[in-house]
């Protein structure tokens, strides 16, 4: 909770990730997904559906939504927001694309968790 | 018998087809009818050529009277046979192969395409637009890469023939005389939108084109323009008009003008000879639409029962058939002194209405893109109401009047009865509701069947449907077409015709075409929709793979802990000791901590994590193990028993069959899981009877089933048919399950496929359809090309490795 300036870690390349799809970073505290869409917006989620743990990282991207592979929640990218009748929340993080490299928000990283 | 009066009808198109069946029906046995066509097939819907043409239907879908038809009604048919003399002293007509006396004889010979008598007219390459001959000659001509079409005639025909063939993929130009498109039903705003339209699709539009000449040596190469302009062409449409056809008529004295003159009731000059259809004139009238010519088919087979009935004069409404364009216009719109218009454009929205008024009464109208509310203007056209009292909202249509707008279904159960809903057929409201609630129809085939509305050109489908909606409440609403998922109204059935129809062979492509409301579809409809792409266009579309679901995307099954279970193919449920050493090996080496029989006759390995699946999959991949597809939407296991190589009761080699089935089926993509099995005789230890397909081996051959179920409902098997080889058996289930793939909707079982489309149909398609089971067979063999490569030994060598490691590993100390 320390810093008003966001220390970003790269985390690889946009193109690593295929459009309206995800790859996962390993913390010790647990998976992230980050996901991107058709539009190459970028977004970082949990990998732990708060259903039942499934893992987001594994279901299909439509629009900034994911559907959860195990039950088919649906999943806002940019909120972590269950949608419909569904009532949840994953966390979210600071992604970012600069000059084709991602990079995530260190901050947030260290403060979730 | 000998005593029955011989009816003579020359000519089996439309109106003498609906004539025959109104007097059949009333009486079955007053003629003996002899039916005489030029063309070599029997009656099937003209009007539907151009969805033919277009690809979206099949010749076998517009036939209106087969032969069971014929056969079951007892008409002697002469088809391939043109008329060539009547005489009338010998009440005979004259054909090649000789005389046939009648006495009546019924005239419904149809009309001519009019040829514009210019140089090259009788080149190959040029065609009318009238027949399934002429739609055959130009897919033929389509098919050649990069052809081009000349379209002469901007009207009804022409467009529809136009856009057809831009459809198929030719470079199309249309050419004109007049100053605007189908100058004879629109006017020149809406022939403007249309020719906007069109040449949106890629078609050129000449309009005010004065074709001079057809150039080409052997076959046609160009049309030359008045003006200088020349465009090449393979192919040339000559859609201009129509002539009736008369030309018997006037040899055999009758009294003819443009056409064959008729009097109310349908007797020609002679009282003997009757005629119907596109070639007659009524009251100097000669009708060039179905509509018209049924009422006075009808009025003809009363007529020759010595039954009371009279034709009059008839308004018409004509639409336009390109799929993707909504065009009506009833009527007379010609500017007049006496004349007043209500206009409505939406440019934005393409919508251009516009209403002729005289004396507070409407006398045409002509609606582009947005048409529901035709036939009811068209309906105040012909009962020429008095609309003082509703001129303000007039032009809004059906739903704005009387205060709040109506849905779509409460507009149509304000219709009176006698609105007239069909068209084509003149059906009107009350004919349908009393046919659906007195034969208590529930599903629209049984109304086309009974009253036949929506039956011909299709356009007032939904109008039935909303009609059912309006009368069966609930009970319809369960029969309605479901849609796919959310992102879209239309339903699974739609979206293939449609995908088929204008070529779509991209995601995107469909979502933008058939207009998606979601912006990146959803998971339902996008695993569906890679499925119906795969299968249709096996070589070219490329597989999207975030369109799958997980399982299918990295070919294993998740597990509930996010690991995932592998199970290797054992065609047949044949093992041998190598491979199960290669198992064991392959669970010690990754601690796999599960491996199970499974009920599909192999084995599974579960609790594997997802890193290590390439490493687990090189390692069975050397030992001969290729996927078996547990995970897919595709085919699963073949079951199998030890059959006639051990078991004392086994008739045939039921082992070898089931591994051979696998073999030449696996890989394949289906709309849902397929599984099999082969039992070597009716003892049926490998349960085939309660699989998708199954076979039974008996002395005699193999009794081929299908459409069981053992998940989440239990249902027997049907048989399909007995069949005498292996090779037979082969081909009738690959067949089978083509269809099905061609059919199916997306996660829906071969029994419940089999269930909509009727077991009979299955059985004629399949047993009984020679070439129709051998295309499905070719489709099949090809499509396999494409999908029977293993995917767990391309992914060991590589293919998609993001899914199977982290993008990033991050220590925490590092990030703060
Ligand atoms: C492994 C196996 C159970 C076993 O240990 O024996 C199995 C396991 C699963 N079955 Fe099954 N079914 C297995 C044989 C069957 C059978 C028996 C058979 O094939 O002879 C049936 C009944 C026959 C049938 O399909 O009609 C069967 C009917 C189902 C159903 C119900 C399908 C239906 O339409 O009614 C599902 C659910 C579905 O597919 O939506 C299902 C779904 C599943 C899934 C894929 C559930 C899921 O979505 O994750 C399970 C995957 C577990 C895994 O990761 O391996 N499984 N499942 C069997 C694998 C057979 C194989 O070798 O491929
Ligand atoms: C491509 C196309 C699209 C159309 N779209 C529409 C539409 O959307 N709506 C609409 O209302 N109408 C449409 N029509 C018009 C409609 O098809 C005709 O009005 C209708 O078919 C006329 O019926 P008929 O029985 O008079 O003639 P036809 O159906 O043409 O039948 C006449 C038959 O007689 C045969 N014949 C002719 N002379 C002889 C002879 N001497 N001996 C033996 N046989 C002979 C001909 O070969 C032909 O098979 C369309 C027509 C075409 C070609
Ligand atoms: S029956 Fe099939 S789907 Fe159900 S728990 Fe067992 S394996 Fe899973
Ligand atoms: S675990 Fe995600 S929906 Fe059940």
């Amino acid at each position: 909770m320390t810093a008003m300036t966001t220390n970003w870690i790269e985390i690889g390349l946009l193109e690593d990730i295929p459009r309206e799809g995800a790859r996962l970073i390993r913390t010790p505290s647990g998976c992230i997904a980050v996901f991107r869409t058709a539009g190459d917006e970028v977004h970082a989620l949990d990998d732990r559906c708060p259903h039942k743990g499934g893992p987001l990282s594994q279901g299909i991207v439509h629009g900034t939504s994911v559907t959860c592979p195990l039950h088919n929640w649906v999943f806002d990218l940019s909120t972590g927001l269950a949608q419909g009748a569904d009532e949840g929340q994953v966390a979210t993080y600071p992604v970012r694309v600069r000059e084709g490299v991602l990079q995530i928000a260190a901050g947030k990283l260290a403060a979730e968790r | 018998m000998t005593d029955k009066k011989k009816l003579v009808v020359i000519g089996a198109g439309m109106a003498s087809g609906r004539m025959l069946e109104t007097l059949l029906e009333a009486a079955p046995d007053a003629y003996d009818v002899t039916l005489f066509g030029a063309e070599p097939r029997g009656n099937y819907n003209r009007i539907m050529l151009s969805p033919v043409l277009a690809g979206e239907k099949s010749y076998e879908q517009i036939v209106t009277h087969d032969g069971d038809w014929y056969a079951a009604n007892g008409i002697a048919c002469r088809f391939g046979e043109t008329v060539t003399r009547i005489d009338r002293n010998a009440k005979t007509v004259t054909t090649a192969a000789g005389e046939t006396p009648y006495d009546k004889l019924v005239i419904a010979t149809g009309s001519a395409p009019f040829i514009i008598p210019i140089a090259g007219r009788d080149l190959p390459g040029v065609r009318a637009f009238r027949d399934l001959d002429d739609v055959e000659a130009m897919v033929e001509a389509a098919a050649r890469p990069g052809a081009k079409a000349v379209v002469i005639g901007g009207g009804l025909l022409g467009l529809e023939a136009a856009a057809a063939l831009r459809s198929r993929g030719m470079e199309v130009v249309v050419l004109h005389l007049m100053g605007h498109l189908m100058e004879r039903q629109l006017d020149p705003a809406a022939g403007h939108l249309l020719r906007r339209e069109l040449e949106g699709r890629g078609i050129t539009v000449h309009t005010q084109a004065q074709t001079k000449a057809i150039l080409g040596n052997e076959r046609v190469e160009a049309v030359l323009l008045d003006d200088g302009t020349v465009y090449p062409a393979d192919l040339v449409v000559m859609a201009v008009g129509i002539r009736p056809e008369i030309r018997i008529a006037v040899d055999a004295g009758l009294d003819v003008e443009r056409g064959i003159v008729i009097d109310d009731r349908t007797f020609t000059s002679d009282p003997d000879i009757l005629a119907v259809g596109e070639c007659v004139e009524h009251e100097r009238v000669c009708y060039g639409l179905v509509a018209p010519l049924y009422t006075m088919a009808g009025v003809a087979a009363k007529t020759l029962l010595g039954e009371e009935a009279a034709f009059r004069p008839l308004e018409t409404a004509t639409q336009l058939k390109v799929t993707g364009v909504s065009l009506y216009s009833a009527g007379d719109f010609a500017d007049g002194e006496d004349r007043d218009e209500i206009v409505l454009r939406d440019a934005s929205a393409g919508i251009y209405k516009r209403l002729v008024l005289k004396d507070n009464r409407i006398i045409g109208a002509v609606l582009y893109g947005e048409a529901a509310d035709g036939p009811w203007f068209f309906d105040h056209i012909r009962n020429r109401t008095d609309i003082s009292d509703m001129r303000e909202t007039l032009i809004f249509g059906q739903s704005y009047q009387g205060g709040a707008p109506l849905d779509p279904t409460a507009a149509v159960a304000a219709l009176p009865p006698e609105a007239e809903i069909c068209g084509c057929n003149g059906v009107c409201k009350g004919t349908i509701v009393t046919a659906i609630e007195t034969r208590g129809l529930t599903t629209l085939d049984e109304v086309r069947a009974h009253t036949k509305a929506s039956a011909s050109c299709g356009t007032c489908t939904g109008l039935v449907e909303q009609l059912m909606q309006a009368t069966l409440g609930e009970a319809f609403a369960v029969q309605a077409v479901k849609p796919v998922c959310g992102c879209t109204h239309l339903g699974h059935d739609e979206v293939r015709r449609l995908i088929r129809a204008k070529e779509l062979k991209s995601i995107p492509a469909v979502m933008q075409e058939l207009e998606w409301t979601s912006s990146g579809g959803c998971a339902k409809c996008r695993p569906a929709l890679n499925y119906y792409l795969v299968c249709d266009w096996p070589d070219e579309y490329a597989d999207d793979y975030q369109s799958r679901f997980i399982n299918e995307r990295v070919h294993a099954n998740i597990q509930k802990d996010g690991t995932y279970s592998v199970v290797p193919r054992m065609w047949g449920g044949v093992t041998s000791a190598a491979e199960l050493r290669a198992i064991a090996d392959v669970v010690d080496k990754f601690d796999i901590p599960t491996v199970k029989v499974t009920g599909g006759q192999r084995i599974d390995m579960l609790g594997i994590r997802k890193e290590d699946l390439p490493e687990v999959w090189a390692d069975l991949g050397k030992a001969g193990f290729v996927s078996g597809h547990a995970y897919a939407k595709g085919l699963r296991t073949v079951k199998t028993c030890v059959g006639s190589d051990w078991c004392r009761f086994g008739t045939q080699d039921s082992t070898g069959l089931g591994i051979a089935i696998e073999k030449f089926m696996w890989g394949s993509w289906t709309p849902a899981k397929v599984k099999m099995a082969v039992s070597g005789c009716p003892r049926n230890c490998a349960e085939a009877t309660c699989k998708d397909v199954g076979v039974i081996c008996v002395d005699s051959g193999f009794e081929i089933h299908f459409a069981g179920a053992a998940g989440l409902d239990i249902k027997g098997t049907e048989v399909l048919g007995h069949v005498a080889t292996e090779g037979e058996v082969m081909r009738h289930i690959v067949a089978l399950v083509q269809m099905y793939r061609e059919q199916g909707h997306y996660l829906e079982r071969i029994y419940k496929w089999a269930k909509r489309i009727g077991l009979d149909e299955i059985r004629r398609q399949i047993m009984d359809e020679l070439e129709r089971r051998e295309a499905y067979y070719e489709r099949f063999v090809f499509s396999q090309k494409f999908a029977q490569v293993d995917p767990w030994s391309e992914r060991a060598s590589g293919k998609d490795k993001h899914e199977f490691k982290p993008l990033a590993t991050l220590e925490l100390e590092a990030a703060q």
